[in-house]
């Protein structure tokens, strides 16, 4: 097989070896930018002024209590943070196998109609209706709250055709059929039934959800006014919007790390799964 | 025969009772505040300094009065340009990726690891990875200290005074944090690629550049429209980099300001008007966008 493909176009070891060498350079550029993050974050703020050197130094702890010591709510963003990406998790993720689980099990007039619509608005992105968002939350006295950052991921277009198409490999009808003529519930053959064979494809998009969630800015700094209710993307705006240069850099640095580590950290666990989720559906940039 | 019937018909009851929750969340949180962003887009409804004029109906005004904005069409470049600045480079690396990970002649080992690598930066809060670039790139950064260490540069370059370098950092940045996620999906796509067609062009003594040329570009078709298309979608959103990048101003000289940024700065000055037309146009845009994407994944799932 070698053999003959050396006889035409280059060298099979020629190729292996531009293959290997652009992805070793690809993986530098995604990787160097946290090496340069957790050097710095460890590094005094007179070390950080000397200029640059790749070895770590000693004021890693002393960033962080100096830090906290500081005027932004670090901490409360990260509580913040983890609370609203969280719960936007667990409620996205139960009511979108719920919605695919109408779509699929179901057989109802608007059934077509509803799946079409809901492929239709999938694109539609939530800024373009961030203007009546904010007027209607103000109307319904829900501005500086968590619910309208939380309750409105219930209806994910995304998660719900993935979870869709997960269904439609791993459910058969048979099953829940036999769960009927036990006698069980349609909402009780739902919750003992179809979501724990609906385990991995939940703990993806729990995952997806809660990233995309977490690292969210544009609707929290629109909804979010009061210091203590902030999230983290909202504290490193107002750190870019202080006076620069009164900051000590070490704590510039390791708020950065503070809000990137623990995302790379459970990506880092869980990347099996994770990459092996991203084929389907979602917008990019 | 007649009872299990009626039986089935109340077991399908069940799939309006299971779209409920979906159906008045999307009503409450999307559907009113569209309309409500219409119905505001007819309106002359902002604040001058103290004072507030409006709400009056104007019909079409904020069309026509943002439409001949020489402002949108600028930050519409902008947004375009710096799109392309990361989008160029990305369907380029990817598809490269794509085909030599899925190559079986090659054999890449480690294919495991470089995944999970490039697709890492997807995951990282775009706000923080603009601050970190932000700080590294800065004049007293890390960057420039390196490139002075080198002796490459005697002082500083000012990356965030210089148009073209500040909207390529945008575009790097936008790279960097896209290029996995898109090889990923071009794989998915190669994968789907019958392999008889490529045995059956490397017997014919095709060499792999022709066999990328001529068979998987053209089957790709499909999937790189769907790519392009959704990264669109996802240009037009920018706002999350530059943004932190220039804290809001858009510098230098307000030429990476993006159309997201110019909408959230209407939202904060309380221009509900503009904002709302400004709104509209984006929305009747990514809809159009939205439409071919569906078009052309669902004939090729004819197909």
């Amino acid at each position: 097989m070698t053999e003959t493909k050396q006889s035409h176009g280059m060298n099979i070891h020629a190729r292996r070896f531009i293959s290997y060498l652009v992805l070793i350079l690809l993986s530098f550029l995604c990787l160097i930018w946290f090496y340069i993050l957790f050097i710095n974050a460890t590094r005094s703020n007179a070390e950080l002024t000397r200029g640059f050197t790749p070895i770590p130094s000693s004021y890693l702890v002393t960033n962080w209590q100096n830090l906290l010591k500081g005027t932004l709510p670090v901490v409360r963003g990260m509580g913040n943070s983890f609370i609203v990406a969280g719960l936007s998790a667990v409620l996205c993720t139960y009511f979108s196998t719920m919605t695919a689980y109408a779509i699929h099990a179901y057989n109802f007039k608007l059934k077509k109609f509803m799946f079409t619509f809901i492929l239709m608005i999938m694109m539609i992105p939530t800024q373009v209706t961030a203007l009546g968002f904010i007027q209607f939350m103000t109307k319904l006295k829900l501005m500086d709250s968590f619910i309208p950052l939380i309750v409105p991921t219930i209806a994910a277009p995304v998660t719900f055709f993935y979870m869709k198409q997960y269904m439609d490999s791993v459910l058969p009808m048979s099953l829940v059929e036999a769960a009927r003529i036990d006698g069980a519930g349609e909402f009780r053959i739902f919750n003992t039934i179809v979501l724990p064979l609906m385990k991995p494809a939940i703990a993806v998009q729990a995952i997806f959800t809660f990233v995309t969630s977490w690292n969210n800015y544009f609707q929290p700094a629109l909804i979010l006014h009061t210091d203590t209710k902030k999230t983290l993307p909202i504290l490193i705006a107002q750190l870019r919007s202080a006076d620069f240069l009164k900051f000590d850099m070490g704590q510039v640095y390791v708020m950065i790390a503070f809000s990137i580590f623990p995302v790379i950290i459970v990506y880092l666990i869980l990347s099996k799964y994770i990459v092996g989720g991203v084929t389907t559906g979602g917008v990019k940039g | 025969m007649k009872k299990k019937q009626s039986k089935v018909v109340q077991y399908n009851r069940w799939g309006y009772y299971f779209l409920i929750p979906f159906v008045v969340v999307y009503l409450l949180f999307q559907f009113v505040p569209l309309v409500t962003t219409i119905y505001n887009s007819f309106f002359e409804n902002y604040r001058s300094g103290l004072k507030q004029i409006g709400p009056n109906f104007i019909g079409l005004g904020n069309y026509v009065k943002i439409l001949s904005n020489a402002d949108l069409w600028k930050y519409a470049g902008n947004t375009m340009i710096m799109w392309i600045i990361g989008f160029l480079p990305q369907i380029i690396t990817s598809l490269l990726l794509g085909a030599w990970f899925t190559d079986p002649s090659l054999r890449l080992r480690g294919q495991r690891f470089f995944k999970t690598v490039i697709y890492l930066p997807n995951l990282i809060m775009a706000s923080a990875f603009a601050m970190l670039f932000f700080t590294l790139f800065s004049d007293s950064g890390p960057v420039n200290s390196i490139l002075m260490q080198l002796g490459i540069i005697s002082k500083p370059f000012t990356f965030l005074s210089n148009t073209t370098a500040a909207r390529s950092l945008v575009g790097a940045m936008n790279y960097i944090m896209w290029f996995g996620n898109t090889t990923i999906l071009l794989m998915a796509g190669m994968m789907g690629i019958d392999t008889a067609l490529f045995e059956a062009a490397q017997v014919d003594g095709a060499t792999s550049t022709q066999i990328f040329f001529r068979i998987t570009l053209p089957l790709l078709r499909p999937i790189l429209v769907y790519v392009l298309i959704t990264s669109l979608i996802g240009g037009i959103q920018m706002f999350d980099v530059p943004q932190i990048l220039t804290n809001g101003t858009g510098d230098p000289a307000r030429n990476t300001m993006t159309m997201i940024m110019w909408l959230n700065k209407h939202l904060y000055s309380k221009n509900f008007g503009m904002g709302g037309a400004l709104s509209v146009l984006l929305f009747i845009i990514t809809g159009v966008l939205s439409m071919i994407v569906y078009k052309t994944s669902s004939s090729s799932e004819v197909n």
